[in-house]
């Protein structure tokens, strides 16, 4: 009577065997997910290339054209993609600089989260060619001025601010910024509020936590106590609640 | 031209014949004569040249190239064409059957109208070094594609085998245009089957958040978007353009607090649009139409400069209502108050304050703590 597949022996082997499949099919996914990341990076590519080469029929085609939007949509791929050329270069011209502000803007909006609307030049730049894709035109820091000057009939709610040497573009304006909000917030528990605790309570950069304040100050919301170690900002409307606080 | 035969289809179906390139508008010449076979595609494969007539598509010979002995080339001059002379061998007794019995000349000639000489000429000679017919291939392929494998190296198989057709599928379908919109739908479902299957285990296509807000921007788009070609300039542009943003941007409004900037939505608008790129001053003109068109999105400037398309919702008379009512619910505010209250910011709720007293619905307080807004008792009690 000799069965097999019984015993600890056999539970054994099987474990193991389990495992063994177990290893195999994580590689052949692994081995599949980057073949899919080839095939998505060809895609993008080809994308990317009929963009640039191909927008007037494109543009032809309503039918085609929704479904080349869709897999730009799908795939990441950026459908505007006209190259400077001359006129643009010389007259700034042609649709070359609105596309970049369209880019622009966009980068803007997404990076605000982080940053409030306020985002240094470089920064702006890098990322931008990051989402431009790989065989796109290089970017200068003067083409990104061109193209947020073309802005300017759409109001004062996109700024370029010069820092020193280089720039800060400012895309949220102070009508929409909840900046103060926040920095009330803050301050809320103890009527007051210096600018180091801002920058690493709200993880801040030193701009914008200087903006926001100064702007505070300028429109009589604080006040400024420069008696302590680092200048101090109070606000009033904390006043009555602080007193009552106290009393109790 | 007796050595030119009719085949019945333009599969490459000898083994191992591949590809290797083309010509359109060719005509055959019988050594001196002009033939009937003119202004047709001319292939070459690794085995043979084959000639197609576009206007009857079963109309096609084939030449094996076993039969060239040698090449000439014949320039172009004021009126005619470049030739490319083939010199041949005469053919196997048992030949298939071609357009020609019998021929005078031992050579035939390749007329291109429309140039490309050069390239085929180099093509072919490459060929006739390489005697690709000659070589009798292993029919190891054979064997994969009967394709009876089990276990894991079958699946392992299976897998790269439709991992191949899919990259083959990509290449086909992008090489012009007119193939991909002929393929258009196929590839845009396969696009989202490869993203869809990168999402299941990255997460995410992505780590750039820009990428990632563009192609939701994108995701939006607009089917056919008010062009100039569509609906001509002047007023009637502006108007239906200015119904397109209304409805465009309702959505992205609501999510956004009812405001966005002009700056946002010239971004918003121009992604959703896709290819139909529009300018600042275009967008202006439209925005300036919403008012006169009695939309439900407004143009607003605020004393700063700052441009905005607020909901109606944000009309004034709204407003007013709203702010008299959290003021008298609070007893008292300043526009930090209202601000959290609100969830603005306190640029905008001050002014959301001011425009309030301007028509009685609150009475400030001036003090050295700052400006409060208190009920207008004046107003309301005193009557």
């Amino acid at each position: 009577m000799h069965r097999r597949g019984h015993g600890i022996g056999a539970i054994n082997k099987k474990t193991l065997a389990q495992a063994k499949y177990k290893d195999k099919g994580t590689e052949i996914a692994a081995d599949q997910l980057s073949q899919m990341a080839k095939q998505m990076e060809a895609f993008k590519g080809y994308l990317e290339d009929f963009a640039s080469k191909h927008k007037d029929q494109i543009k032809k085609d309503p039918e085609f054209r929704v479904a080349f939007q869709e897999m730009c949509s799908t795939i990441g791929v950026d459908p505007l993609a006209s190259s400077k050329g001359f006129w643009a270069e010389m007259l700034g011209v042609g649709d070359f600089y609105y596309e970049l502000g369209v880019q622009v803007i966009e980068v803007c909006i997404a990076t605000s989260h982080r940053n409030g609307g306020l985002i240094d030049i470089e920064e702006l730049r890098s990322r931008l060619l990051a989402s431009r894709g790989k065989k796109s035109q290089d970017i200068s820091v003067d083409d990104l001025l061109r193209a947020i000057k073309k802005l300017k009939v759409l109001g004062n709610g996109f700024t370029v601010l010069p820092i020193g040497t280089t720039y800060l573009v400012q895309s949220i304006p102070g009508e929409l910024s909840m900046d103060h909000t926040s920095v009330l917030q803050q301050a809320e528990s103890n009527g007051f509020i210096t600018k180091t605790e801002l920058m690493s309570q709200l993880k801040w950069e030193d701009e914008r936590a200087s903006r926001a304040l100064n702007f505070m100050v300028k429109e009589g919301l604080a006040w400024v106590d420069d008696q302590g170690k680092e200048r101090q900002f109070w606000f009033p409307s904390f006043f009555p609640y602080l007193k009552s606080a106290n009393n109790s | 031209m007796d050595r030119w035969e009719w085949s019945e289809s333009d599969i490459f179906d000898k083994p191992g014949e591949s590809f290797v390139c083309q010509q359109a508008v060719v005509s055959l010449y019988d050594g001196e004569d002009k033939s009937t076979f003119v202004h047709g595609l001319l292939t070459l494969t690794t085995h043979r040249l084959q000639w197609k007539d576009p206007k009857n598509r079963s109309r096609i010979l084939s030449l094996p190239l076993s039969l060239v002995v040698f090449l000439e080339q014949e320039a172009a001059g004021f009126s005619k064409s470049a030739k490319i002379v083939v010199h041949l061998n005469s053919a196997d007794s048992n030949k298939p059957a071609g357009p020609n019995r019998q021929s005078r000349y031992n050579y035939i000639k390749l007329s291109f109208k429309q140039s490309g000489e050069r390239e085929f000429f180099r093509e072919l000679s490459e060929q006739l070094q390489q005697k690709r017919w000659q070589q009798s291939l292993p029919p190891a392929q054979r064997v994969v594609a009967t394709g009876r494998h089990r276990g894991i190296m079958g699946i392992e198989r299976s897998i790269q085998q439709k991992q191949k057709a899919t990259d083959s599928n990509i290449t086909q379908s992008f090489q012009d245009l007119s193939k991909l919109i002929e393929k258009a739908k196929e590839m845009v479902a396969l696009s989202k089957t490869i993203a869809t299957k990168i999402k299941d285990k990255q997460g995410d296509i992505t780590e750039d958040e820009t990428v990632k807000f563009k192609s939701y921007l994108l995701s939006m788009g607009i089917p056919n978007p008010v062009t100039r070609e569509t609906h001509g300039t002047g007023d009637k542009y502006n108007t239906e353009l200015a119904k397109e943003l209304s409805k465009a941007l309702m959505n992205p409004l609501k999510e956004s607090g009812g405001i966005m900037t002009l700056t946002d939505v010239y971004c918003r608008v121009n992604r959703a649009r896709g290819m139909e790129l529009l300018s600042p001053e275009d967008l202006i003109n439209a925005c300036e139409m919403l008012e006169i068109l009695r939309l439900p999105v407004r143009l607003k400037t605020f004393d700063s400069g700052v441009m905005v398309l607020q909901l109606q919702s944000h009309d004034e008379e709204q407003i007013i209502k709203d702010t008299t009512k959290t003021v008298e619910e609070n007893q008292s505010m300043t526009s930090e108050e209202l601000s959290q209250n609100a969830g603005i910011s306190v640029i905008l709720a001050k002014e959301r304050l001011l425009l309030t007293e301007k028509v009685g619905g609150v009475c400030r307080d001036e003090s050295v703590e700052g400006l409060r807004f208190y009920p207008n008792l004046f107003l309301t009690k005193c009557s």
